[in-house]
């Protein structure tokens, strides 16, 4: 997410190939290094949804679509 | 005479010069910061609107069916607490989350105000010079970050008393705008569910 642009795709990749792997975990590190937070939104079967919040690439389900980095939240 | 007239002239002339030299000096300074070129950000008036529906997509897309129609419909989410309450059972709290306002937290038991936690997601690397988050992608943070680890998110806001910047009585009345909003909903999910019977 970024101010004035919304969702903003920084990588794609499929974690089954290490060098796809490789590059994710290098820009999942880049992301948090940089004051981000990440979340990867899950849905449920019984249609309950919710976020779950992400500290390393390997607490990321392995089936997980995507992950949403955002700003750190502060007071305000 | 002329001697004197001469020397008359030129006094008054300096003095006329320490008269007038601040504003002529002020004047031609005037002049120069007028020819100087600022660099100014280009603004894009479609800018914010696209970011807006790129983000209500993206809001879309992770809350539930529920809660977006929630928040189209009346502009918040309402996001249940973790804490359940051994005497009911039920949910002790839940949570309005507006765009850009502090986080109302309420008794739904009661509609009780609890609490304002202000919290913000500001990008201080301010692209397009902005820092604050399209409003869609604020709920979504609020609500990723509630929804993830709601301990962490109160532990970071500063708490309030109720009212102190979301007005208690728009909050109470988003409450029962609400209760009649889940009436209407549950009303046409019974009425769907009469007329296609599984």
């Amino acid at each position: 997410m970024k101010p004035g642009h919304g969702e903003v795709v920084i990588a794609e990749g499929d974690v089954e190939l290490p060098q796809d792997e490789a590059r994710l975990v290098a820009e999942f590190r880049h992301q948090l290094d940089a004051g981000l937070w990440a979340a990867v939104p899950l849905a449920h079967a019984d249609g309950h949804r919710e976020a779950v919040m992400v500290r390393s690439f390997t607490e990321i389900p392995r089936d997980a679509e995507r992950v949403i980095f955002f700003p750190r939240a502060a007071g305000g | 005479m002329v001697l004197a007239l001469s020397v008359s002239a030129l006094v008054a002339l300096a003095l006329v010069f320490d008269l007038i030299a601040p504003r002529v000096k002020e004047l031609w300074a005037r002049h120069l910061a007028r020819r100087q070129i600022i660099s100014e950000p280009v603004l894009d008036p479609g800018q914010e609107r696209r970011a807006e529906q790129t983000a209500r997509e993206l809001l879309r897309s992770c809350v539930g069916e529920e809660e977006w129609a929630m928040y189209r419909e009346l502009g918040f989410i309402r996001v249940w607490g973790t804490h359940t309450s051994a005497r009911s059972g039920g949910v002790e709290h839940a949570y309005l989350i507006y765009a850009h306002k502090p986080i109302v937290a309420f008794a739904p038991q009661t509609g009780k105000l609890l609490g304002e936690y202000c919290v913000e997601f500001p990008d201080d690397t301010r692209p397009y010079g902005s820092s604050r988050l399209p409003d869609s992608d604020d709920v979504l943070a609020k609500w990723m970050a509630l929804t993830g680890d709601e301990r962490r998110l109160i532990a970071t806001a500063n708490l309030h008393m109720p009212g102190r910047q979301v007005d208690a009585a728009v909050v109470t009345r988003d409450l029962w705008r609400l209760s009649r909003w889940e009436q209407a909903r549950m009303r046409d999910i019974a009425s769907a569910l009469d007329a296609h019977p599984q």
